[in-house]
């Protein structure tokens, strides 16, 4: 017998609001996150523009001890912690008491790479023989479970405690790997999320590889452009982003606030067959991905009301659009809703799944569309494909019921999430 | 230099490593960090590293690998001292 499972708990810290009050008002009014990085342009980055969540270190210290500040480089678990406590917190759940572990609950918290501050620093002691010199901050820091282990020991999670990676769509991926885990009945609560760290050491990659825009370094806030037909590449991000997933039979004991109800989803890969490789995807298998999360949800293609996409405003945008006209079946104005949230926030790698999860159970749960911004140009092959008025650029104020989001990564991988809105009584 | 400023100075380098604030009050020769001050032994090679800047001096392996009580580091810390 399976588990119902749904979402009880909410926790974000993105470029464009480093809490749930603040994001939610950023996501209703379309704030960009997006600003000018003087030390990317310093270092002679095509792409100077990126979205970076702002904290203060007041803030740091009501998460981490004096301690663990004093050597913390790891932007990435910054994020992570503060978005995993608080989406803990908004559950109306406690760390487990001293002695005793939460045998009941764990997490997937997700990142692509940790503390790559860290490691630099760690690098250049090492090269400069003084490997004594480096502490023991670092492994904690650096392996790519840090943050998973950091926020279990805070909270005394005593279930699977563990970090997935698989790059953009690492996010979407930990939400459906924490629901299957209480789905079969293995763990009642789990904090599902991702993080990813801030800075040019972690976007330096993808810069070189002439997939981020520089054609906006003077316009910041203009320079993410999901769906618009001057995209020229994404902004980079960071952040994190935290879902607590519980039994709906524990959601309900306790009386929890419940958010949505997760109905199914799908995880697969392209193999790098076909028209997928290592960067871009193989479509027939988007769409197998789409398609078998629908099944796995038991609903039909014409009950989707509203899709969260991936579109990062890159060329691949178009055939994103393409392949949900394909999988649904449902294209002109019997086409779904649909928004980007990386027009606002840029593209936060290993954290836009998570980040864009909390903004999918954000807009099902209080009834409104955030407007896709940047897009008052939309790309005219999407034009053709779906209605213009499918595409918001201004907030929808409007009740449904069955949300999807998808996140599709480098390695050719894809993780499709089917939320519904969940009814009291 | 006098035990005693050695040890005050062994206290302020511990005091971030232990939530245990009593026993760092309380910190004599006997005093062992892991058992008494409930330090996280992987925080000892830290402790090692913080009073190598505050004294100036460089502690080898096998000195670092005594210096699990107060008394011990003591010893160390003088006989590095003595060798400046």
């Amino acid at each position: 017998m399976t588990k119902r499972v749904v979402i009880t708990g909410l926790g974000v810290v993105s470029p464009n609001g480093a809490d749930i009050t603040q994001f939610r008002h950023a996501l209703k009014n379309g704030v960009s996150g997006i600003q000018h990085d003087p030390q990317l342009e310093q270092l002679l980055f095509s792409c100077q523009i990126a979205g970076k969540p702002v904290i203060d270190t007041d803030r740091i210290s009501q998460y981490f001890t004096e301690l663990e500040i004093r050597n913390l480089e790891s932007t990435g678990i910054v994020y992570g912690v503060i978005a995993g406590l608080d989406a803990w917190k908004d559950a109306g759940l406690k760390p487990a008491p001293d002695e005793t572990p939460d045998w009941e609950s764990g997490t997937v918290f997700g990142t692509g790479t940790s503390g790559i501050d860290k490691f630099r620093g760690a690098i250049y002691k090492l090269d400069n023989l003084q490997i004594r010199k480096l502490g023991s901050s670092i492994v904690a820091q650096t392996m790519a479970s840090g943050v998973s282990a950091l926020l279990a020991g805070k909270l005394g999670l005593g279930n699977q405690v563990t970090t997935n990676s698989s790059a953009c769509a690492t996010g979407t991926e930990s939400v459906l790997m924490a629901y299957e885990r209480i789905k079969s009945g293995q763990a009642t609560i789990m904090l599902a999320g991702s993080t990813s760290d801030s800075g040019p050491y972690i976007w330096a990659g993808f810069d070189a590889m002439k997939v981020c825009t520089y054609k906006h370094n003077e316009t910041p806030e203009k320079g993410s452009r999901p769906m618009s037909a001057t995209a020229s590449g994404f902004v980079p991000g960071s952040g994190a982003g935290a879902l607590v997933l519980e039994s709906l039979d524990s959601a309900l004991a306790r009386g929890a606030k419940i958010y949505a109800e997760i109905l199914g989803g799908h995880l697969n890969s392209g193999g790098q067959r076909g028209e997928g490789t290592m960067t871009a995807p193989n479509p027939l298998a988007v769409q197998r991905c789409l398609s078998m999360a629908l099944k796995s949800a038991d609903i039909q293609a014409s009950e989707v009301e509203v899709i969260n996409g991936h579109l990062t405003a890159t060329v691949k945008d178009t055939l994103e659009i393409q392949n949900w006209v394909t999988a649904l079946g449902r294209s002109g104005k019997d086409f779904p809703y649909i928004n980007s949230v990386k027009g606002m926030i840029g593209h936060c790698i290993a954290a836009a799944g998570s980040i864009e999860c909390v903004a999918s159970v954000l807009q099902l749960h209080e009834g409104f569309i955030f407007p896709n911004i940047n897009c008052e140009d939309l790309h005219p092959t999407i034009e053709m494909l779906i209605d213009p008025e499918r595409i918001p650029r201004t907030c929808l104020h409007k009740e449904f019921n069955i949300l999807v989001k998808a996140s599709f990564g480098f390695g050719d991988v894809n993780a499709c999430l089917v939320l519904k809105k969940y009814n009291h009584g | 230099m006098d035990r005693e400023v050695i040890i005050s100075a062994i206290k302020e380098v511990a005091a971030p490593y232990t939530q245990d604030k009593q026993a760092l009050d309380e910190i004599s020769e006997t005093t062992s960090f892991i058992t008494d001050l409930k330090i996280n032994s992987a925080n000892l090679v830290d402790i090692v590293l913080d009073l190598e800047e505050k004294f100036g001096i460089e502690i080898d392996n096998d000195s670092m690998a005594k210096m699990l009580d107060v008394k011990s580091t003591l010893d160390v810390i003088e006989a590095k001292l003595a060798e400046k």
